[in-house]
C-alpha cells in the first residue's frame, strides 16, 4: 500500500499516462497539486500568463501529436478564462483533458472566494466532465478522463477537484493501468459494400474530407481511394493537408471562401463521398443548395452527425480509416477520364486567384513568400480572420498535422499559443504563426511565455489596423456602415515585441522585404515579422453567408 | 443586404414520445441530459426519475413531443457517457398516465 495525497496521486496518473508537458497557471484553489507537480521529475510546466493562452498551449500540443494533452487551472476566473479554449477543442474534436481547481467541497454552493460551478459551465462545451468527490475517485476519473478525451470522435474533458480531495490522503495499492482508445465500432460491411457500388457507377462522384480524416491517421488511404476511383477530391477548412494541395485530384477547400471552380464541380456532382466532415455551413452553405443532384455517402465516428444536415443514401458509422480500409479493395480503378477532364476545364475557366502573389508586400504575395523559405516540415498556425482564409486559400500544404487554425469557433487568439504548443510539441520543426492585428492582440500576453521558453516560433503579422473581415462584411453587406471595425490608434508592434523579449522585424522598413523575411524565418528562436497590408484587400470569393455556394460573390 | 437565415424550424407535432434511459446514478447526469434538450428549446413535458438495483444507476422517464430533431437528439443522448442505453416508446406507454393522479 502507497501513502499519498490526491495531488501525489494526480501526478503520478498524468506521468503513467505519458504527459510530459502541460500548461497552466497557479491559484489558490489548485495549489496542492501545484505543490506535487514541483516533485515531478517526468512533467515540464510551462506557465502561461493568462488561462486561455494555457489552454491553447495544451490544443497546439494536441493537434499536432493527436494524443490528449493537458492544461490547468485554478477555481473561479481561473477556470472561466479556459472556457473559450475548451468550447474551440470541443468544436474542431481536439482531445484534450483540462483540470481545474475547485472549493474545497464543504465550500461547494455557498458562493465562497473564487467558487464558480466550472462543472455546470462546461456540461455543453465538453464531450464529458467531472466534480471529483474523493481522492480515492481520482483513480478512476483520471484514466477515464484521457480514454473518453481520445475515443471516437476526440474531445475535451474536464476534471474539477476541490482542494481538500487534492489534500486528502489515500492509499493505493495498484496504480490503474495507463488508458487507451475504446475499440472502434462495428464496421457494417453491407454499408461498406454499397457505398463501393455507389462509387463504382457514379459518373461525376467527389470525394469530401473532413477533419476525422486528420484525427484517424486516415489521410494516406484517403489519397489512396481517391487515386484508385479518380475522385475530384475537395477538403474542409479542418483538413487541410490531408491532400497535397498541388496534388492533381485536389479542388482545394470548398465553401464560403473556396475557389469558385470547387463549389462548381461540388455543384454537379452525383455521387457525393462525405469522410469525417460534419457538413457545417461554411463549407457547404445553404445546405438545400448543397450537392443538389448528388447521392451521399457518409461516414462518420459520431453516429449523431450522420444525417444531421443531409440526409445520407449510405450512412457509415466508423472510424475513417477503418472504413477506408474497408472500402479501398471493394472500390475498381478507374481512370474517370471524362469528368476529371470536365473538372480540369472548370478549374481553368474558374480557378482560384492570387492577385500580387509575386510582391511580398500584398496579402498573398506574403503567404507565398513565406512558404517559399520553408519546406513541408514547418507547421503553420493561424488566428482567425482574413489572414486565416488567405493562408488557407494559398499555404500549399502537404501532410496532414502541418496546419492549425481554429475552425468551428473561429476563436481570435488562438494563434499564438497554439503554435507555442506546437512548438513544445515538435521542438525540431519551425512553427509559423500567421495572425492579424486584431487576434494577436486577444493573446499578446502570451510573448512572454514565448520569450521564456525561448521556442522556434515566427509570428507574421498581418497589420491593417482593423477587424478586416468585420470591415469586409460592413463593406459588402452593410451599406459601407463601417463601424467599429477600424482602429483609431495603432500599436507599435515591433517595441511591444521587443518589450517582452521577442526580436522583431519590420517588412514595411526592409528594403529587400523577401530577404529580410527569409532571414528572419532561419534564425532559430521565436521572432515576430511584422507586415503592413492594405485594409481594403478582401477576402474573395465570397459566399455570403446563408447564400448557396454557387451564389459566390468576387474572384 | 443578404440575411443569414436558417430554414425554418419544423412545428412539433402533437404526438407523444416516451423515452427510456439507463444512466448511472450520480449527481450531475440530469444536468448533461436536460442540458441537450434545453439547448434547442426543445420541451420536455414530464420527467421521472428513480434509482435501481443497488443505486449504481437510475432509469429515466422523459416525455417529449414527436419532431423531425428528435432522432437526432437520441443520438446525441446516447454519446453521453453517463447514458448506458436510450429506449423509445410510443405514447400509450403507461409511465406517465399512471402518474397523472399526483397532478390533479
Amino acid at each position: 500500500m502507497m501513502q499519498m495525497t490526491g495531488a501525489q496521486l494526480m501526478v503520478r496518473l498524468l506521468e503513467r499516462q505519458g504527459v510530459r508537458t502541460v500548461a497552466g497557471i497557479p491559484g489558490g484553489a489548485i495549489l496542492p497539486f501545484y505543490d506535487a507537480l514541483s516533485g515531478s521529475e517526468h512533467i515540464h510546466h510551462v506557465l502561461a500568463r493568462h488561462e486561455q493562452g494555457a489552454g491553447f498551449i495544451a490544443q497546439g500540443m494536441a493537434r499536432v501529436s493527436g494524443v490528449p494533452q493537458v492544461c490547468i487551472a485554478s477555481s473561479g476566473p481561473g477556470a472561466t478564462n479556459l472556457v473559450t479554449a475548451i468550447a474551440d477543442a470541443c468544436l474542431d474534436s481536439i482531445p484534450m483533458v483540462v483540470i481545474t481547481g475547485q472549493v474545497p467541497q464543504a465550500m461547494i454552493g455557498t458562493d465562497a472566494f473564487q467558487e464558480v460551478d466550472i462543472y455546470g459551465i462546461t456540461v455543453p462545451i465538453t464531450k464529458h466532465n467531472f466534480l471529483v468527490r474523493s481522492a480515492q475517485e481520482l483513480l478512476e476519473v483520471i484514466p477515464d478522463a484521457f480514454r473518453i478525451a481520445m475515443s471516437g470522435r476526440p474531445g475535451p474533458v474536464l476534471i474539477d477537484v476541490p482542494k481538500d480531495v487534492q489534500n486528502q490522503l489515500v492509499a493505493v495499492a495498484e496504480f490503474p493501468a495507463p488508458a487507451v482508445a475504446d475499440p472502434a465500432p462495428q464496421l457494417d460491411l453491407a454499408a461498406v459494400e454499397l457505398a463501393a457500388k455507389m462509387i463504382n457507377e457514379a459518373e461525376q462522384p467527389v470525394l469530401y474530407l473532413g477533419g476525422g480524416v486528420v484525427a484517424s491517421g486516415a489521410a494516406p488511404l484517403a489519397v489512396q481511394l481517391a487515386e484508385q476511383a479518380g475522385l475530384p477530391t475537395t477538403m474542409t477548412l479542418m483538413a487541410l493537408g490531408a491532400m497535397p494541395m498541388d496534388h492533381p485530384l485536389s479542388i482545394g477547400m470548398l465553401g464560403m471562401h473556396g475557389a469558385r471552380y470547387t463549389n462548381f464541380v461540388l455543384e454537379e456532382a452525383d455521387v457525393l463521398v462525405c469522410v469525417g466532415a460534419r457538413f457545417d455551413d461554411r463549407a457547404i452553405g445553404r445546405a438545400a443548395q448543397f450537392c443538389p443532384n448528388a447521392k451521399i455517402v457518409h461516414i462518420d465516428i459520431d453516429r449523431s452527425e450522420l444525417h444531421k444536415i443531409k440526409n445520407a443514401h449510405v450512412a457509415i458509422h466508423a472510424n475513417v480509416k477503418c472504413a477506408l480500409e474497408a472500402l479501398l479493395p471493394r472500390v475498381q480503378a478507374t481512370l474517370r477520364k471524362r469528368w476529371l477532364s470536365h473538372v480540369d476545364s472548370l478549374k481553368t475557366r474558374f480557378p482560384m486567384q492570387f492577385p500580387g502573389q509575386d510582391d511580398p508586400r500584398t496579402h498573398y504575395g506574403l503567404i507565398q513568400a513565406v512558404a517559399a523559405a520553408l519546406d513541408d516540415r514547418a507547421i503553420v498556425a493561424t488566428d482567425v480572420g482574413q489572414h486565416q482564409m488567405w493562408v488557407a486559400q494559398a499555404y500549399p500544404f502537404r501532410r496532414p498535422r502541418q496546419w492549425l487554425t481554429s475552425g468551428g469557433l473561429g476563436t481570435m487568439g488562438f494563434g499564438l499559443p497554439s503554435a507555442l504548443g506546437a512548438a513544445l510539441a515538435e521542438p525540431g520543426r519551425t512553427v509559423v504563426c500567421f495572425t492579424g492585428d486584431g487576434s494577436f492582440k486577444m493573446n499578446i500576453q502570451e510573448l512572454a511565455t514565448l520569450a521564456e521558453e525561448g521556442l522556434n516560433v515566427k509570428i507574421v503579422l498581418m497589420n491593417n489596423n482593423a477587424l478586416g473581415l468585420v470591415y469586409q462584411q460592413q463593406t459588402l453587406f452593410y451599406g459601407q456602415r463601417l463601424f467599429a471595425s477600424k482602429y483609431r490608434t495603432e500599436p507599435d508592434f515591433v517595441k511591444i515585441a521587443e518589450g517582452f523579449g521577442v526580436p522583431a522585424v519590420d517588412l514595411d522598413l526592409a528594403d529587400n522585404p523577401r530577404a529580410a523575411l527569409a532571414e528572419a524565418l532561419h534564425r532559430p528562436g521565436p521572432c515576430l515579422i511584422h507586415a503592413t497590408i492594405d485594409r481594403e484587400q478582401f477576402v474573395y470569393p465570397m459566399v455570403p453567408p446563408g447564400a448557396a455556394n454557387t451564389e459566390m460573390i468576387g474572384g | 443586404m443578404i440575411e443569414q437565415v436558417s430554414d425554418p424550424l419544423p412545428q412539433a407535432g402533437y404526438a407523444k414520445v416516451v423515452l427510456e434511459l439507463d444512466v448511472n446514478n450520480h449527481p450531475g447526469v440530469m444536468s448533461h441530459i436536460c442540458n441537450l434538450f434545453a439547448r434547442r428549446a426543445f420541451n420536455v413535458e414530464g420527467i421521472l426519475c428513480m434509482p435501481v438495483s443497488d443505486g449504481k444507476r437510475s432509469r429515466i422517464w422523459l416525455l417529449v413531443f414527436e419532431d423531425q430533431r428528435l432522432e437526432q437528439m437520441v443520438r446525441q443522448l446516447e454519446k453521453l457517457e453517463d447514458v448506458l442505453n436510450v429506449r423509445r416508446h410510443g405514447a400509450e406507454h403507461e409511465v406517465f398516465e399512471r402518474l397523472e393522479g399526483f397532478f390533479h
